[in-house]
């Protein structure tokens, strides 16, 4: 183990995973660097119509 | 991601960005480009169902919200140097051809691979005919026909005709459960529920006379509530439920678009049955790309290409400091997804735990401008939205009328009010135009209010001097076709906020305290999990545990079902949890009272007759469950009839059992998936198959029966159910209604067991002697109701504890600083277990790590003097936010407690003596709207 630590983290991936890892990641005192291979976050969850239980829109 | 060099606590990682030919920072996300281009493409993101251009945003709520140029389509790149349309008409020069690819390299402490699945491609099968028959298509494709940013706008059509569908069939297993090559051999784990949820929407979509059946093997609701939506769509919604193989789908006839589905049913009669539209519910996969970043990144992969982990360390890739969490730890829906990505985050912060805040700074704001006690000088914004708005609503007129308005000194309408240079705009207007209230006629508070607030907040003003019209989901969209009327409504609503605007108050933030000490209720293997990662990351943690030792129902878990040492596991869980310096456990210890809210917490706990009182800042219940003792199947009165892990410490403890057994058997849902306890206890299925592999690699002579009503092995547990098969393990369904008869026998003078059961394919009963039964009875919840009272957190019908939000918060309460994890969530093997605990840990790190805790402000405020001290408001507040407080001589009188108060105002609207008003929602406030909004007729 290397002795001196970096305070980030990399994301890779930017779908629902990586944005919650990334979230907590943030608000608990660690910078983030996200990667993301497409234009924009959101990864399948994005393409979804509604979800169970609620039907609540996935977006 | 190119490569990851060095060691854990200290990478180096190359990237690659690719070029966007679009600079991020000047593109407003106008949509002109994409309006002029003349380059058409298949739209990936709604499935190739529908076009897009060659610049484009990948769906309309896109974040970041900027274009992006798609080179291997655009003109410009294909015939170098020609059309440049988005660059001629873009509005503010955002369009950059000569952007390049860029490597960039970052140093970090750790990494989390979360790269996800893809579908499964059923191309090439020609069973099912998906690419030559235009009615067979994708679970994924038809997610995009049922939305309303879809292909067909949200209405219900078939792709060859665009004819609405009055029969749709859904496939289950499509490339999941199939040993053909290519398909995938393990069971994709979320392909049962989204069917029936597809299949309930889509009836909703149709109205009443839609049919709608779904093909299936077993049925795999095995998550939390997901029977009783499987029971509801069965038996209120109608959709049909057909146990079956499916042979073949064929065109119904020459020129027809119909579909011929030709089955076997489950009691082995070859049928048919013609369809408007089927659904390929197609499993997940790792795709090569992905597959190939890890041999590049050196992380090992199991055989169907999911990230190699432990069931103890589920984040844990083969590379020190490298985490996984999502479907590329195996395949998994959104609230377990959401749960390991926690719990990934949990890993990092231990491993980087001394250098928590090094690379971080907190946000600042400049000090809230002594302009806001000024007479009000209001701003007024009013929202394109793209055309969302100013496709029905005259923008411009709006915003002129504004101007008219008494306090209003400045106005201006802009594309996308959201957008970050109109965020620049509302500052410097602020600042130039000594605004001190500012409203915003937009889309909805409900995503977009936060935004402004912290907008003006960088304008020196106080968050809560900001007003938001809801011209959009309120107006526009639902008054499309009455475009006059909608100005109207735009402006009475812009009336209505101003004179809003010009009552609101500053109101302060709530800061408290924060004890920087955690609480974990419960000592088994989630307890002990969620108190470690939070000891590890310094926080003093203390574990209450009711029973006079650790360990909870996990010292039953022999082996996981990926074969390893379950007991080990948990002898060094506990030594490491005892001998950790910040780690205070308390045994046969109880929980008799908690008070206090997030950040400052005091619990009384008992052990035998002394009381002490614990203070922390946050509490995570890991409470657990138990197994049902049942009364049936002669448990209880034959020594031969056991349940869970008993037979198998029994043939652990005296082997000679197991080599003078000639046939044991399993039952399944004992108790469970009944009318009186309508869910799955998720993790039966996996442990009597555990067990039956066992005896029958012990002892191949056995005959081991399994009485079932679905197997539901899900995800890559499949492995076992193919295993038992292959062994010779004989599974026989039963159902419900014709449950399996037990009774005590004697067969050449040995003691035995004799079961009746109805073989499902023959159709008639089965008689089974063996000499013991085993039954996977139903894990209920312990009772808890009291504590769940003690801290105002909900269980659900089950007696389970009901979390934040299904999906998106699985570990939160509403409460905030409790956090739930384990089985007092819900029934759940080890390794989700663990996981839960990790994320729960995470969830109360972000609690743990602050200097103090800010509530929102926007809270109840009582007059004293007009209250009589009714209770009325203590009894309804469903946060324990109000109490009644003697006072001397006046009886008693509601106080508010702040940090627990949600500002929900149940209690404004009980209070007899209008005693109570709601801070933002004051009552002069909200009634002078009301006035304002009867001006216009």
């Amino acid at each position: 183990m290397s002795k001196d630590i970096k305070g980030s983290v990399m994301v890779v991936g930017g779908g629902i995973a990586g944005i919650q890892s990334a979230l907590d990641l943030a608000n608990s005192g660690f910078l983030v660097h996200m990667v993301e291979k497409s234009a924009a976050i959101g990864g399948v969850m994005s393409a979804l119509d509604k979800t169970f239980p609620t039907n609540d829109c996935a977006m | 991601m190119e490569s990851i060099e060095g060691d854990a606590g200290n990478f180096q990682v190359t990237v690659r960005e690719r070029p966007r030919y679009v600079d991020m920072d000047k593109c407003i996300a106008c949509g002109i480009c994409a309006e002029r281009c003349p380059r058409k493409v298949k739209d990936e993101y709604n499935q190739g169902l529908a076009k897009r251009k060659a610049i484009y945003v990948q769906y309309a709520q896109a974040v970041p919200l900027k274009y992006v140029i798609d080179a291997d389509h655009c003109i410009y790149f294909k015939k170098k140097g020609r059309c440049k349309a988005c660059e001629k008409y873009c509005p503010s020069d955002a369009i950059d051809f000569t952007q390049k690819e860029k490597i960039h390299k970052i140093e970090v402490g750790s990494v989390i691979l979360s790269t996800g699945f893809k579908s499964f491609d059923p191309r090439g099968y020609d069973v099912y005919g998906y690419g030559s028959l235009p009615n067979v298509i994708t679970s994924m494709e038809f997610e995009r026909i049922l939305s309303a940013s879809g292909p067909f706008q949200g209405h219900l059509q078939r792709p060859s005709d665009n004819e609405p569908p009055r029969k749709i069939a859904w496939l289950q297993c499509v490339g999941s459960r199939d040993l053909h090559t290519g398909c995938h051999e393990y069971c994709s784990g979320v392909c049962c529920m989204y069917a029936i949820k597809e299949a309930v929407i889509a009836r909703e979509h149709a109205g009443g006379d839609l049919d709608t059946a779904i093909f299936f093997m077993d049925m795999r609701t095995h998550g939390k509530e997901f029977d009783r939506y499987y029971d509801r769509a069965r038996d209120e919604a109608g959709v049909r439920f057909i146990r079956s193989r499916v042979h073949s789908i064929e065109r119904a006839g020459p020129g027809s678009d119909d579909l011929q589905i030709t089955y076997v049913d489950d009691g082995g009669e070859l049928k048919e049955e013609i369809f408007n539209l089927v659904v390929l519910s197609t499993g997940l996969e790792i795709s090569e790309e992905v597959r190939k970043l890890a041999q590049d990144l050196g992380i090992d992969l199991d055989l169907h290409g999911f990230a190699e982990t432990s069931c103890f360390t589920p984040v844990v890739t083969s590379r020190p400091g490298v985490f996984v969490c999502g479907a590329f730890a195996g395949p998994k829906d959104i609230p377990q997804s959401v749960m390991e990505a926690s719990a990934a985050s949990s890993a990092c912060a231990v491993l980087l735990a001394d250098s928590r805040n090094s690379l971080t700074q907190e946000k600042t704001y400049p000090p809230e401008d002594p302009i806001i006690y000024e007479e009000p000088r209001i701003g007024v914004f009013v929202c394109h939205c793209g055309i969302n708005i100013a496709g029905v609503v005259d923008v411009p007129a709006v915003r002129d009328y504004a101007e008219t308005l008494p306090n209003v000194v400045y106005v201006a309408d802009n594309l996308f009010s959201c957008s970050q240079d109109t965020q620049g705009l509302i500052r410097d207007a602020v600042k130039e135009n000594r605004l001190n209230r500012v409203v915003v006629a937009a889309c909805t508070p409900r995503t977009h209010e936060p935004l402004f607030q912290e907008t003006i907040r960088d304008g020196g003003l106080n968050p809560y001097l900001f007003e938001f019209a809801n011209i959009r989901d309120q107006d526009a969209w639902v008054h499309q076709k009455e475009p006059e009327k909608a100005t109207e409504k735009a402006k009475d609503l812009v009336r209505m906020s101003v004179v809003k605007a010009a009552l609101l108050e500053p109101i302060e933030p709530l800061l408290l305290g924060n004890r920087h000490k955690a609480l974990v209720i419960g000592g088994g293997a989630a307890g002990m999990i969620a108190a470690l990662d939070l000891a590890d990351q310094g926080f003093k943690t203390f574990i209450v545990e009711q029973k006079e030792k650790l360990g909870g129902y996990a010292k039953y878990v022999r082996k996981t079902w990926k074969g390893e040492d379950g007991r080990a596991f948990l002898a060094d869980l506990k030594e490491r949890v005892r001998g950790h310096e910040r780690i205070e456990v308390l045994l046969d210890t109880k929980i008799s009272h908690v008070s206090g809210f997030v950040g400052n917490f005091t619990t009384t706990v008992t052990t035998g007759s002394a009381e002490q009182e614990l203070e922390h800042g946050v509490i995570i219940l890991a409470v657990g469950a138990k197994s049902l003792k049942p009364d049936e199947y002669l448990y209880g009165q034959s020594d031969l009839v056991m349940r869970w892990h008993e037979l198998e410490k029994l043939f652990e403890k005296e082997p000679e059992r197991l080599e003078q057994a000639e046939a044991v058997a399993f039952i399944q849902c004992v108790g469970s998936r009944e009318p009186e306890r309508p869910y799955c206890s998720k993790f039966c299925c996996t442990s009597s198959l555990q067990q039956a592999i066992d005896f029958k690699t012990r002892k191949p002579g056995l005959d081991v029966y399994v009485l079932y009503r679905d197997i539901r092995t899900y995800g890559q547990r499949e492995e076992l159910y193919r295993k038992a098969r292959e062994l010779g393990v004989i599974f026989i369904r039963y159902s419900l209604n014709e449950k399996p008869v037990v009774e005590e026998t004697r067969i050449n003078g040995k003691d035995k067991l004799k079961i009746t059961v109805k073989d499902h394919i023959l159709g008639i009963p089965l008689e089974l002697q063996v000499d013991y039964l085993d039954l996977a009875t139903a894990i209920i919840a312990r009772g808890d109701e009291e504590l769940a009272k003690m801290l105002k957190v909900p269980l659900n019908e089950d007696g389970f504890f009901l979390e934040a939000h299904m999906k998106l918060r699985p570990v939160d309460f509403a409460t905030d600083g409790i956090f739930v994890c384990g089985m007092a969530h819900y029934p759940k093997p080890l390794e989700e277990s663990i996981v839960q605990a990790k994320a729960a840990a995470a969830r109360a790190a972000s609690v743990l790590i602050k200097e103090s805790v800010e509530v929102e402000p926007t809270v109840s405020v009582i007059d004293q003097e007009k209250c009589i001290g009714c209770g009325l408001c203590e009894a309804c507040c469903p946060f324990g936010a109000i109490e009644l407080i003697k006072v001397s001589g006046q009886g008693y009188r509601a106080e508010n407690i702040q940090a627990l108060c949600k500002g929900c105002g149940i209690c404004a609207a009980a209070c007899p003596q209008k005693a109570i008003d709601m801070k933002h929602f004051r009552d002069h406030q909200i009634l002078a709207m009301i006035e304002a909004g009867g001006e216009g007729r």
